[in-house]
């Protein structure tokens, strides 16, 4: 008895201890938000396209039944670091040959064309989500998020924020490869 | 004068920043009271540490546009927070709810409770146990009283 209240509080630094050890982890994220799409469907939606582009609009079902699985990104023209990670999209579309869908979330149609003609259009269908309920169904907390689709409505893959820097590139890579959504031999 | 004396009396007291816009209110009082209520138990994803019916993200406005839209379809209070928890996970409630997962959560305080009474308990106890003791044997107080005899003694010489 004696003895386990003496080790009491050896027990209690340890315990704690750990804890702040934990806390102390540089690469952990407090500001992560735990996503509750991975492994489960896609929300049902269909967006219209946006005014005055060419591009078709998106539905639920454009994700499903293609060949790979493909890339959602919602992206808005007032979102600076959408400007940033639109080179890195292109790049990945370009080069590696991954399929973008695009929503463009709470953007004014005729800011989204300047902005698209401006700096390259990557996408191949664009929804036009004006009212932001669409983001509500993805459960965004932001803009950029991007998403990665298998061919049956599964959202493999949730990356929030931009696409831009090195650590970055490198996690979004690797989700493409383990999902499949790059052709072979690409993205290497 | 009056009018005066009125205005410094409000300004004393410091309003709460309302997040929630006039266009965003029912008609219905007793539905915007149910709406605000539950935007009170329901976390800003933006901000995070402040519930959406204080916050003026634009996410969290959204937030408050579904709750109350959902309502008005007739939604009870608990499938509201359902439907948002469907989307945004437990992370969105800032009750957390019981499940094996927070047990840690719930029940880590009433442990620690536990412990130290416990603990406490067990400590005063065993002092208890140790002034029992205090009493010395007639033997051994004739010794201690005939040294100390002895030491005054010696220090009055």
């Amino acid at each position: 008895m004696k003895r386990l209240i003496a080790g009491l509080p050896f027990i209690a630094a340890v315990i704690f201890g750990g804890f702040f050890l934990w806390g102390l982890n540089p690469d952990r994220d407090p500001n992560e938000i735990p996503s509750v799409l991975i492994s489960q469907p896609a929300p049902a939606f269909d967006l219209d396209p946006v005014p005055g582009l060419e591009t078709p609009g998106l539905a639920r079902s454009d994700l499903v039944g293609n060949e790979r699985p493909v890339v959602v990104n919602v992206f808005a023209s007032w979102c600076v670091p959408c400007r940033a990670e639109h080179a890195v999209l292109t790049r990945f579309v370009e080069r590696d040959g991954m399929r973008l869908f695009g929503i463009n979330y709470k953007d004014k149609p005729e800011d989204a064309v300047k902005w698209l003609n401006d700096l390259g259009n990557p996408y191949e269908r664009i929804g036009s989500d004006l009212s932001g309920r669409t983001g509500i169904e993805w459960g965004l907390s932001g803009v950029p998020e991007t998403f990665i689709v298998d061919s049956d409505g599964t959202v493999l893959f949730r990356y929030v924020g931009p696409v831009v820097g090195p650590d970055a590139v490198e996690r979004f890579t690797q989700a493409l490869k383990q999902a499949g959504a790059l052709p072979n031999g690409a993205g290497s | 004068m009056r009018q005066l004396i009125f205005a410094f009396c409000i300004g004393l007291f410091p309003f709460a920043a309302n997040a929630v816009e006039p266009d965003e209110m029912l008609t219905d009082p007793v539905l915007e009271q149910r709406a605000r209520e539950i935007s009170k138990d329901l976390r800003c994803v933006v901000c995070q540490n402040q519930d959406i019916d204080s916050s003026n993200a634009g996410v969290a406005r959204d937030l408050r546009l579904l709750v109350r839209e959902r309502l008005v379809v007739g939604d009870s209070d608990a499938e509201v927070i359902e439907y948002i928890r469907a989307r945004y996970g437990d992370y969105v409630l800032l009750k957390p709810p019981l499940e094996p997962a927070t047990y840690a959560l719930w029940f880590a305080p009433i442990a620690f409770v536990l412990i130290g009474v416990f603990v406490g308990g067990g400590v005063l106890m065993s002092r208890r146990k140790q002034e029992a003791f205090e009493d010395l044997g007639a033997e051994d107080e004739n010794t201690v009283s005939e040294i100390l005899r002895q030491n005054e003694a010696g220090d009055a010489s």
